[in-house]
């Protein structure tokens, strides 16, 4: 059983990294990363948000929009698939607000850090690519907190690697143009490239 | 009427201002989405359709909004606009709609939509709002039909599907590079693309934290001591 979680957990983390194999949640991934204590405190806000989410969107695809879900309200005809979309989000956007409401009372100085971005987390597409992914794979509740963690693990990884990477990168004599941003993109393109390698294992 | 600023609105975002190379937003399906240009197309009119929308409808209720909710009322009606253009594409062009998969779904978090209706949408009119919409979406699209046509181009030697450059393996001439139709390419084409607008766009370049000083000898070193 442990076994069967661990698989998961690592198959997420490392073969389908949510950042560098499946490309979700770029936005942020390359604006955030020039500070590595800035990456860290994302990287913590995108594993808790995905733990959170993931899990709840289970719950509730697995109990009310699956098809023939509903048949514990009587109503075993019912398919509500058409509006996953639009639930999974709601929950998502919920999960931000609150949380960017705990962080301006508790944490302000995490808060400050993360600014404008802190409400882009609900469009960091990673998070709904978790469930949506999830909801894919079809994962028991079990699977999917074990899923959920593991995908916010696997971004927030990435992520502090790139600014560990950037940080380095500024004592370096780049040519004009592609200061920042572009060398950046660059720089993804190849850690993207060495994360393929891991394509090949089957656990 | 002013007209300068709905002009301003819509070609702004081009170049000067590009979703993807200045404002970095709206990536990810720039990425998935890049190695056919057909996909492409279709990607970018559902793209531009949406973000033009959802700017005006945002825009319209604007006054309306509590702050403290606003993510997820702009959420709800970017999301209604996406299964709006969802099951369209389902019923019109299936074919397409397959190829794009969970990327049509993930234009909701796209965070052009969502980046220019926070910051955009919810202080100016209606109007300018959804030229500023558009803009924003054609400065998307410029940037992806620019990389799905070297990515198809270069990496498979056509272009919508008809053959340009006539492969070794048809009887032709062109080796195909299938490093191109990998994902991770289009990371490396946009980072040159990056660089070519900035380098005719100076202004777009980023400050150093501080700046390198300049490898200088002194004027009275021997050549001994400079190892020449």
């Amino acid at each position: 059983m442990f076994e069967h979680y661990l698989n998961i957990f690592i198959t997420t983390v490392f073969i389908e990294n949510i950042a560098l194999s499946v490309f979700l949640g770029m936005c942020t991934f390359l604006a955030i990363s020039k500070k590595i204590d800035a990456a860290i405190g994302l990287g913590i806000a995108v594993i808790v948000v995905c733990l959170i989410t993931v899990p709840l969107n289970n719950l509730i695809f697995n109990h009310v929009l699956r098809d023939g879900a509903l048949a514990w309200a009587g109503l075993p005809d019912t398919n509500l698939e058409f509006v996953e979309l639009i639930s999974y989000i709601g929950v998502i956007a919920a999960a931000v607000q609150i949380l960017e409401m705990f962080l301006d009372k508790y944490v302000p100085a995490l808060y400050n850090a993360l600014g404008v971005f802190l409400p882009l987390i609900t469009v960091n597409c990673a998070i709904l690519g978790a469930s949506l992914f999830m909801v894919e794979k079809d994962l028991m509740f079990g699977e999917s907190v074990v899923y959920g963690l593991g995908a916010g693990f696997g971004w927030a990884m990435a992520i502090v690697i790139l600014a560990g990477i950037r940080e380095k990168l500024k004592y370096s004599d780049i040519p004009e143009g592609l200061k920042g941003l572009g060398a950046t993109f660059i720089i993804v393109g190849l850690m993207s490239f060495g994360f393929m390698s891991f394509g090949g294992i089957s656990l | 009427m002013n007209l300068n600023r709905y002009k301003e609105a819509l070609f702004k975002p081009l170049i000067d201002e590009n979703p993807i190379t200045l404002q970095i937003l709206g990536i990810c399906s720039a990425l998935a989405v890049t190695n056919n240009l057909t996909v492409t197309l279709v990607m970018c009119v559902a793209l531009t359709s949406v973000c033009a929308f959802s700017n005006l409808f945002i825009s319209l209720i604007r006054n309306h909004i509590p702050s403290s909710i606003r993510i997820i009322v702009q959420m709800t009606i970017i999301a209604s606009l996406v299964i709006v253009v969802d099951e369209l594409l389902k019923a019109y062009d299936y074919e397409t709609s397959k190829k794009l998969s969970v990327f049509v779904g993930l234009i909701i978090t796209n965070c052009i939509v969502m980046g220019r209706a926070e910051a955009f949408a919810m202080k100016e009119k209606p109007l300018l709002s959804f030229f500023d919409g558009l803009g924003n979406g054609l400065g998307y699209s410029v940037i992806l039909i620019g990389v799905a046509t070297i990515r198809e181009l270069f990496g498979a030697g056509t272009l919508m599907g008809y053959e340009i450059l006539p492969l070794v393996s048809n009887g032709g001439w062109y080796m195909a590079n299938n490093l191109l139709l990998l994902p991770p390419s289009s990371f490396i084409i946009i980072g040159l693309f990056i660089w070519a607008i900035r380098s005719y766009k100076p202004s777009q370049v980023e400050e150093d934290d501080f700046a390198l000083s300049k490898h200088q000898t002194s004027e009275n070193l021997t050549k001994r001591e400079l190892n020449v």
